[in-house]
């Protein structure tokens, strides 16, 4: 099974909202409008061609200059032909919200909590989306760009000099 | 009609038979198990968060503490992930290292677990032969990097050091005295009665549910689906070498302990594969722009020095992209994936943390069954604080 065929294959059925197609990077990439983004991977998990049976993982990015900053990234994998594939899609701060996983994949469940953890994305339908690794009542998002690693009141270092 | 009276038991944070931190509140009617909630994070040390602030090569350290029990698997996995990025083709002498370590933190980490799994039935005298020869393994770390557990091993295009011959010997010994224990191990436990009852059907899962759970490693392997990122995508030449992958069937405690037994055999062969054929060369790459040159050059060669202070400053260009790269960890498929934008660090980094995926299937592992069985079945799918919280 080679790139084109799935690519053909994902277009025919979903064509707009396949926003992207990028066979640059080391895996085949699709960016999709969220909408589709369950739909799409019940298509890609349950087609008899394609079968993209195994999620390997999902997690979150945050790109702050772009108009859609949050990002969900999966990864699945095609077990019986050993194929990967790359789905990523982006929502914005005002409205993070991403349909779950749960019910195609058991294993999302906990991937889910801790990209919800630690960019607030919301997986809409999950059955026990709530803090994972970070204490309850964490009141931000630490993994979010804005929140610097050091304390920004620090004044032993100046980050000049560091090239950062 | 009264309502049935349910106990709840904490198991955990600190307790001596979860070997490690992480509490399971769970719901007893006797000792059969109704129900059991997880709660995990209490080591939990922003990794992916610190990442974006570090260098490269200052990340290294981070992923030794990931899966303690085998550190350099993680060390060499970031460090291929990050060559993977930077377009370097390892030579043959490098791989071939990199494989004879990486088959004995592989062995380590199947004997600590297997004998464990031993412990929790009731037997500690396994533990304690296995343990010893664990400790060779941590010598020859030791004489290679100076580190033990947290070992910080190898650099970006190779190792910091060759193997001396007093590496080889260690090696060497260790190939011939390992077999001697491991079958000595075996018998005390493989056809015990006692350990046989207490395993066989202990917290099964069947390959369906174990791939929908994202398992990976021995646990997968022990459902009865032959998936080995080493032979699957193949990664340091792996594919030069002739092994097996032992798979179980009915993913059972048992079956999870005979399929790590397994693979100690196979990671032994690989070794000596490896160690017979080592070919001839540097144990290093001609990439000095990422290659830390050796401490003595650095005191005394203009070049060198240059060199040093760029990489450690992080000044060296790193192109910008995302890739993602997977070797076989010790307890399963240990993920890195990479998002550079040209930066001296990372833009995103997240591991890909086995035990963090399969750990949640324990309800659903021990549900109905009783307490005792739901401990050696935790010890046996290979739980590692370290990995789960990140």
């Amino acid at each position: 099974m080679d790139n084109k065929t799935i690519i053909g294959k994902v277009q025919e059925r979903f064509n707009e909202n396949v926003l992207s197609v990028d066979e640059t990077s080391d895996m085949l990439t699709l960016t999709v409008d969220r909408t589709i983004l369950h739909d799409l991977i019940f298509f890609l998990k349950e087609d008899a061609n394609l079968q993209f049976n195994f999620l390997t993982t999902l997690f979150g990015i945050h790109y702050p200059e772009m108009p859609q900053p949050l990002g969900v990234i999966y990864h699945l994998h095609n077990l019986i032909q050993n194929k990967r594939i790359r789905i990523k899609t982006f929502v914005s701060i005002g409205d993070p919200t991403v349909k779950t996983l749960t019910d195609l994949f058991s294993a999302a469940n906990w991937m889910e909590r801790e990209t919800y953890d630690f960019f607030g994305i919301l997986f809409e339908g999950h059955p026990n989306l709530k803090r994972i690794l970070n204490v309850d009542y964490l009141d931000y998002f630490p993994m979010r760009k804005e929140y610097p690693l050091e304390d920004s009141t620090r004044e032993d270092k100046d980050d000049r000099f560091f090239g950062r | 009609m009264n309502e049935p009276r349910h106990t709840i038991l904490n198991l955990g944070p600190t307790h001596p038979a979860t070997h490690g931190i992480f509490q399971n509140v769970l719901t007893l009617d006797g000792e059969k198990i109704i129900s059991t909630e997880q709660t995990i994070g209490y080591i939990h040390r922003a990794f992916e968060k610190i990442a974006e602030r570090r260098p490269y090569y200052q990340i290294t350290p981070l992923t030794d503490r990931l899966n303690y029990c085998s550190s350099p698997i993680n060390n060499i996995g970031w460090h291929l992930t990050v060559e993977k990025l930077l377009g370097i083709k390892a030579t043959k002498r490098v791989d071939y290292m990199r494989i004879i370590i990486m088959e004995l933190a592989r062995i380590t980490d199947h004997l600590i677990c297997n004998s464990v799994i031993g412990v929790d039935s009731g037997a500690m005298t396994g533990f304690i032969y296995v343990f010893q020869e664990r400790e060779k393994v941590y010598e020859i770390y030791e004489e290679l990097c100076g580190a033990r557990l947290t070992t910080n091993l190898g650099r970006i295009g190779g190792f910091e050091r060759d193997f001396s011959l007093s590496v080889i010997n260690k090696i060497r010994k260790f190939l011939d005295h390992l077999p001697k224990v491991l079958k000595e191990f075996e018998k005390l436990l493989m056809r015990n009665r006692i350990f046989m009852d207490r395993t066989i059907n202990v917290g099964p899962i069947s390959a369906e549910r174990a791939m929908n759970y994202g398992f990976t490693g021995p646990n997968l392997r022990a459902a009865g689906i032959d998936y080995d990122v080493r032979v699957t995508c193949p990664y340091c030449s792996y594919d030069d070498f002739d092994f097996q992958i032992p798979i179980g069937t009915s993913g059972d405690t048992y079956d999870r302990f005979c399929v790590r037994q397994g693979e100690i055999w196979q990671s032994l062969k690989l070794i000596r594969n490896a160690i017979d054929n080592l070919p001839e060369g540097k144990h290093f790459m001609d990439v000095p722009e990422f290659y830390l040159p050796p401490k003595q050059d650095v005191y005394n060669n203009m070049e060198a020095l240059i060199w040093h202070f760029k990489i450690i400053m992080g000044e060296v260009d790193i192109p910008s992209g995302e890739v993602y790269h997977s070797v076989e960890g010790g307890n399963g498929e240990l993920g890195f994936y990479l998002v550079s934008d040209g930066g001296r660090t990372p833009y995103r980094l997240h591991f890909r943390r086995p035990c963090f995926i399969y750990y949640q299937a324990l309800p659903e592992m021990i549900k109905g069954g009783v307490l005792s069985d739901a401990i050696l079945t935790m010890s046996s799918m290979n739980v590692i604080a370290g990995e789960l919280d990140a």
